[in-house]
């Protein structure tokens, strides 16, 4: 039986039942509905004054500056942890990949109070830090390494995926026609994953632009300095429950535009 | 001696010794899993066996006694495999000028040496095109293009016809026909007509080891292993020479003209169209017991497979004989079509 109604596109098989259309639209609904009751409560009439009060922008412009920071760290470091553990194997590697991909489960203030008993001045790499005249903790700097630690995951683990289905057949191909094993990673591998490499850059920055709880325990809240919007968000409430409502509104068009951006070019997803 | 190779894989059972000369087309034959694919990713590089060596012009690809091992991009060795695996992000000319880029040659000096190999295999007007854009048959002949421009001192070809369209088949033979000669070159194939068009020697693996070789030509007349015997299209029969040709280990002897010593092991190799097959035993001699295990239509003629010979009849013949699976019948086959020879040398 093939479907055809007028003004709608012709019905494929699916192979869906009823019922689980159901829980879907229950399922989305969900997430929606907190969303637009959030968006009803915008007052509209202060709203430009509320989102450019002055520690409001020092709290979106830290975090845009440290969340872009943060991924240009994940993708440094996360392009070959992802290689290492996609494309070469060791004794030990379950266990590596398992440890890497840790704060993806971890509750974030665990990661802040293990970034600081690393970092912190009395810390295992803090110390030597602070004898060498380098302070980390309730820095900028601390922020970016908070937002790195709980991004780096997303990063790692989009691209291995990507290398692992992709395989190694052009590579060997490009290393018998003479290209040595770093122009094959540049001009091979990696133009052939970009897509995935995007997706996981575009994951990390979200995570890292709405990173709250690692950022708080290890960085603190000193505005223009540490407190990004989030945390700013998370204070407003307190003080200025609009204000804390507009800045919401704001962090989730950036947001919206994020992940936008990821089904982009996530691969296989092409428009 | 340009291509000097000894390697063995343990947990493949792979054993391999064998010699490519300066200019020569080494064909090598052999079932599934006989270890062709094996052998070519030892020589680019792409496996490292357990133990062995081998030189190329003299010059260590890897001797692993050693501890030498050349990675592949400094072998000068190219790789063609069944499928053209085009680098999908990079145009066809992009594909070709790769290698010239990669081995140090200057973008402009890449791209003139792309066109010239692009040209070379008649692909010239497809230099600006993506490889999703290309058939079957064009990809394959940029993947040739691509092989060829780095200027490989050894060229690997492993079944680079299987993959492609039958109509195209013929055009990319000549063109590697071409492109070979003179080449040093290893040519995986399962096909005869490659082997016999494409290639000056023969190597036959079986099970991971060398069971025969020779020249082409030799090794498809007087085959050694039932593996080749049915690669060429022949019966062949085995046993110990005796006056009046061999004596098989059941019994039965095959007479017929041939070489050989008398008490040594010798082989009878007869096509299958010479085989004619009887009902009722024919009092003549080469008479063979067998029964029918299956009919299969070839071309103009009927298959007739027993257990140990083919014979092809033609469909009126086989209708009025009522041939069908199970059947016991007599195979027969004149002296004249017998062509006996030694074994194991």
């Amino acid at each position: 039986m093939i479907l055809n109604v007028t003004g709608m596109r012709r019905a494929s098989f699916s192979g869906v039942p009823r019922w689980v259309i159901v829980f879907a639209i229950v399922g989305a609904a969900f997430v929606l509905v907190p969303l637009i009751a959030m968006a009803s409560r915008v007052n509209w009439g202060g709203f430009v004054a509320l989102v450019s009060s002055e520690s409001s922008v020092a709290a979106l412009l830290l975090s845009l500056r440290t969340s872009v920071a943060a991924t240009m760290l994940c993708v440094v470091f996360g392009v070959p942890m992802a290689l290492v553990l996609g494309r070469t194997s060791f004794p030990g590697q379950r266990l590596v990949r398992t440890v890497v991909l840790l704060p993806l489960v971890l509750p974030p203030v665990i990661g802040g109070i293990a970034l600081l008993a690393a970092f912190g001045r009395q810390g295992l790499l803090g110390r030597p830090l602070e004898v060498l005249g380098v302070s980390i903790a309730f820095s900028t700097v601390a922020v970016v390494i908070a937002q790195t630690f709980v991004a780096l995951p997303f990063l790692v683990l989009s691209l291995e995926g990507a290398l692992r289905l992709a395989g190694t057949r052009y590579e060997a191909v490009a290393a018998t026609l003479g290209a040595r094993p770093t122009t094959v990673l540049r001009r091979i591998t990696l133009p052939l994953v970009l897509p995935a490499l995007l997706s996981g850059a575009v994951l990390s920055f979200a995570r890292a632009l709405g990173e709250f709880g690692a950022t708080l325990t290890f960085a603190g809240s000193l505005q223009g300095v540490t407190r990004t919007l989030p945390l700013e968000i998370y204070l407003q409430r307190e003080i200025d429950p609009d204000a804390a409502v507009a800045l919401s509104l704001v962090l989730v068009i950036v947001s919206l535009v994020v992940v936008g951006l990821t089904l982009r070019t996530a691969p296989g997803s092409r428009p | 001696m340009t291509l000097r190779l000894d390697a063995r894989v343990v947990e493949r059972g792979f054993d391999v010794r064998l010699e490519v000369a300066e200019g020569e087309t080494l064909a090598i034959l052999g079932p599934n899993g006989a270890g062709k694919s094996t052998l070519l990713s030892i020589v680019a590089g792409l496996l490292r066996p357990d133990s062995g060596s081998a030189y190329l012009d003299g010059k260590s690809l890897f001797d692993l006694d050693r501890g030498q091992w050349l990675p592949p991009h400094q072998r000068g060795i190219s790789l063609l495999a069944q499928e053209p695996l085009l680098f999908p992000h990079l145009s066809a000319l992009e594909n070709v000028a790769f290698g010239p880029r990669s081995t140090g040659r200057s973008r402009a000096e890449a791209r003139a040496s792309a066109r010239h190999w692009l040209a070379a295999v008649e692909a010239a007007e497809l230099s600006s095109s993506r490889p999703a854009q290309l058939s079957g048959g064009q990809a394959q002949r940029v993947a040739i293009a691509r092989a060829l421009a780095p200027e490989p001192r050894l060229l690997l070809l492993d079944e680079p016809l299987a993959a492609l369209d039958v109509a195209v088949v013929p055009t990319l033979r000549r063109m590697l026909r071409g492109v070979l000669s003179g080449r040093t070159a290893i040519l995986v194939t399962h096909e005869v007509l490659d082997a016999l068009t494409l290639a000056d020697r023969v190597v036959v693996l079986g099970d991971g080891v060398v069971v025969e070789q020779g020249m082409t030509a030799e090794v498809l007349q007087r085959p050694q292993h039932s593996f080749t015997a049915r690669l060429a299209g022949l019966n062949l029969l085995t046993g110990v020479r005796t006056a009046t040709g061999l004596r098989m280990p059941d019994g039965t002897s095959v007479d017929g003209p041939g070489t050989g010593v008398i008490g040594a092991p010798a082989a009878a190799a007869a096509r299958p169209s010479a085989v004619m097959v009887h009902v009722e035993q024919p009092r003549v001699p080469n008479v063979f017991a067998v029964v029918v295990q299956d009919l299969e239509p070839r071309g103009d003629s009927i298959r007739v497979r027993s257990a140990s010979m083919a014979a092809d009849i033609s469909p009126g013949r086989a209708a009025a004989l009522g041939l069908s699976p199970g059947l016991p019948v007599w195979f027969t086959l004149p002296e004249s079509e017998v062509s006996i020879y030694a074994l194991g040398g």
